[in-house]
């Protein structure tokens, strides 16, 4: 065991010794989960809106209020006209507006319809679609209770809860999401990288002619990208739980062993890509383009893959990622149990198993050649 | 003399095409054996069979008791060596470098440290002991990697162009070494293109097409080519 040892101790030496490399592979998690934290998020706060309002009754009144005290809207203007609303709109200033109709209190204290327009910015859709939809929310609530003196005999009242993230915290999604993401990226691109730089540089040949066993030296190459993952894994979860709040519902260990799982599965992957190219740059690019941006695109991780074409949600069950973030959100949200997450889990293990098979094959093949 | 290495009717083939065809041939201990050939004569592939990194398609191998296709692993302990690219780690220190190629063939802590304090006092390297091997002129790091392929007593040492891209002074020294080593008794398996180095082998093979067209002392292959020296020779061969 022991030249197996040294061989360790070298790897070691290569990654300490690389120190901008490193730092980028440590200080990446906490950047990335900070700017998706702190800046990218879903949530929108204080949306800058214009209200029409030729009724100026109670009710309008008391709904603006309403409207403004939420925190997601300010107002940016109180129009007279539609027209400053439509300039206020090409210029920029306002992402929704409100519009009253006139005679607004009077129309529903008699049964007719009281009408409010909504207007929003869709040259950015989804702030739009959330701006609409925060407004009717508030809108709903707000008829709901001036009609509790009963006006409407036969009601149908939704009752929604928000369950594992009631909040609606997008910190919640992004931080399983990071983990999968980095962790995908670290093992699979810079294990495929040592190992062909290994080949680039000629001192494959001299491993391969000395006694230690190739499997030995792929193993050596290994085991320190499984340590460097597992420290990443952990700072993201730590800034996840300590700086966002973010929970770990299940089992701490599950959610160890299922990371391990994923992280042995992405160096499977690195191993195969190692074996199919001899240069660094060929590697590089297989992980950037073949596996980076699927797995970020396909994986689940920002686009749900249920509103995806049904060619692309069959293409995304062969991305490895989409498996681990269905297993470490349910675990880390929903404490979900090997019990709930076992089909995943053999999914995974089984990419494992199939990237290290296809790996010794072409390893051998190379070997022969 | 014991013979190290024993090639008999050894053959690669990849598909139809025959890369090594049938070669026959031995060494002796302590024997400089050049193996000489155009590029794409057949030469890589025959070391490649012969340290064990490709399995033969006929005949066998024998080298330093073990036969290649059989025991590889028995071969690979007992055989040093270096190839035409550099190959330590430039990030690492000379003593790191020794450490980790001792530590891979087996060495004991001890003995590592005693042999990397004679080799690094040959080679006059004792200032930049600690220096990360990148810092240092390729003439040294081929002397370099010569000792550390020599670090664990190989029965035979095979160099693949070792002196490629190196100054004549340099080249000269590592021929000393050369000799120094099949001195004491290890067989030293070179191939090179350089047609003065040639001459320093006791023994030379010529390739070409996958087969050994001659192999002689180098006197004798000039006498036999009629032939005033050793670039002379290997031009007519390849010719033919």
């Amino acid at each position: 065991m022991k030249p197996f040892f040294i061989f360790l101790w070298k790897e070691a030496l290569h990654i300490i010794r690389d120190k901008r490399t490193l730092l980028i592979l440590l200080g990446m998690p906490v950047v990335q989960v900070l700017l998706f934290g702190f800046a990218i998020t879903n949530e929108i706060n204080n949306a800058r809106i214009a209200i029409l309002d030729p009724a100026q009754d109670e009710m309008t009144q008391r709904l603006t209020q309403r409207l403004l005290s939420s925190g997601y809207f300010q107002l940016a203007a109180r129009a007279d006209r539609e027209e400053d609303i439509l300039r206020s709109f090409r210029r920029g200033e306002i992402k929704m507006a409100v519009l009253f109709s006139p005679n607004f209190a009077e129309r529903f204290h008699h049964n007719r319809p009281a009408q409010i327009q909504l207007l929003a910015d869709a040259s950015d859709p989804n702030t739009a679609t959330t701006l609409v939809n925060y407004a009717s929310a508030i809108i709903r609530d707000f008829q709901q209770e001036s009609l509790d003196d009963g006006a409407l005999p036969l009601q149908v009242v939704a009752e929604t809860r928000m369950m594992y993230n009631p909040e609606m915290k997008g910190v919640f999604l992004f931080v399983p999401g990071i983990v999968t993401i980095l962790v995908m990226l670290i093992s699979a691109m810079m294990t495929s990288l040592a190992i062909t730089r290994e080949k680039e540089n000629g001192t494959m040949e001299v491993l391969l002619v000395s006694p230690l066993p190739p499997a030995l030296i792929v193993l050596g190459k290994v085991v320190p990208y499984i340590v460097l993952s597992g420290i990443i894994t952990a700072i993201i979860l730590t800034m996840g739980v300590f700086v966002f709040d973010v929970p770990v519902r299940g089992s701490l260990w599950l959610l160890a062993g299922e990371s391990l799982l994923f992280v042995l599965t992405a160096l499977a992957l690195g191993i195969f890509f190692s074996t199919l190219t001899n240069s660094q740059m060929v590697a590089m690019m297989m992980s950037m383009l073949g596996l980076m941006l699927p797995t970020i695109l396909l994986s689940g991780f920002i686009f749900p893959i249920e509103s995806m074409p049904r060619p692309l949600q069959i293409v995304s069950n062969a991305i490895p990622a989409k498996w681990f973030l269905i297993i470490i959100r349910g675990v880390m949200l929903k404490a979900n149990t090997l019990a709930e997450v076992w089909r995943e889990t053999a999914v995974l293990a089984g990419m494992a198993l199939l990237f290290i098979g296809l790996s010794v094959r072409n390893f051998k093949i190379r070997l022969d050649g | 003399m014991e013979k190290v290495i024993t090639a008999e009717l050894l053959t690669k083939r990849f598909g139809s095409f025959t890369a090594v065809n049938e070669i026959s041939f031995e060494v002796e201990q302590g024997e400089i054996f050049g193996f000489l050939g155009a590029n794409g004569a057949g030469k890589t592939t025959a070391i490649r069979m012969l340290i064990g990194l490709s399995r033969p398609s006929g005949g066998r191998a024998i080298v330093a008791g073990f036969d290649v296709a059989r025991q590889p692993e028995q071969v690979k302990r007992r055989i040093g060596y270096m190839s035409q690219r550099f190959t330590l780690y430039e990030d690492l220190s000379i003593r790191e470098n020794i450490q980790l190629y001792g530590g891979i063939y087996g060495l004991t802590n001890r003995d590592i440290r005693s042999k990397s304090d004679r080799l690094i006092g040959e080679l006059q390297l004792e200032a930049s002991a600690n220096a990360l091997v990148k810092s240092l002129p390729l003439g040294w790091k081929q002397k370099l990697a010569f000792s550390v392929a020599m670090l664990h007593d190989p029965a035979i040492v095979f160099l693949d162009e070792p002196t490629g891209g190196v100054d004549p002074l340099t080249r000269r020294q590592f021929w000393e070494m050369i000799y120094a080593a099949a001195e004491r008794g290890t067989t030293v398996f070179v191939t090179t293109h350089y047609m003065d180095e040639a001459e320093y082998c006791h023994r030379v093979s010529m390739m070409t097409e996958g087969r050994i067209a001659a192999l002689d002392t180098p006197r004798k292959l000039r006498e036999q080519y009629n032939a005033a020296d050793m670039g002379a020779v290997f031009l007519k061969i390849a010719r033919e």
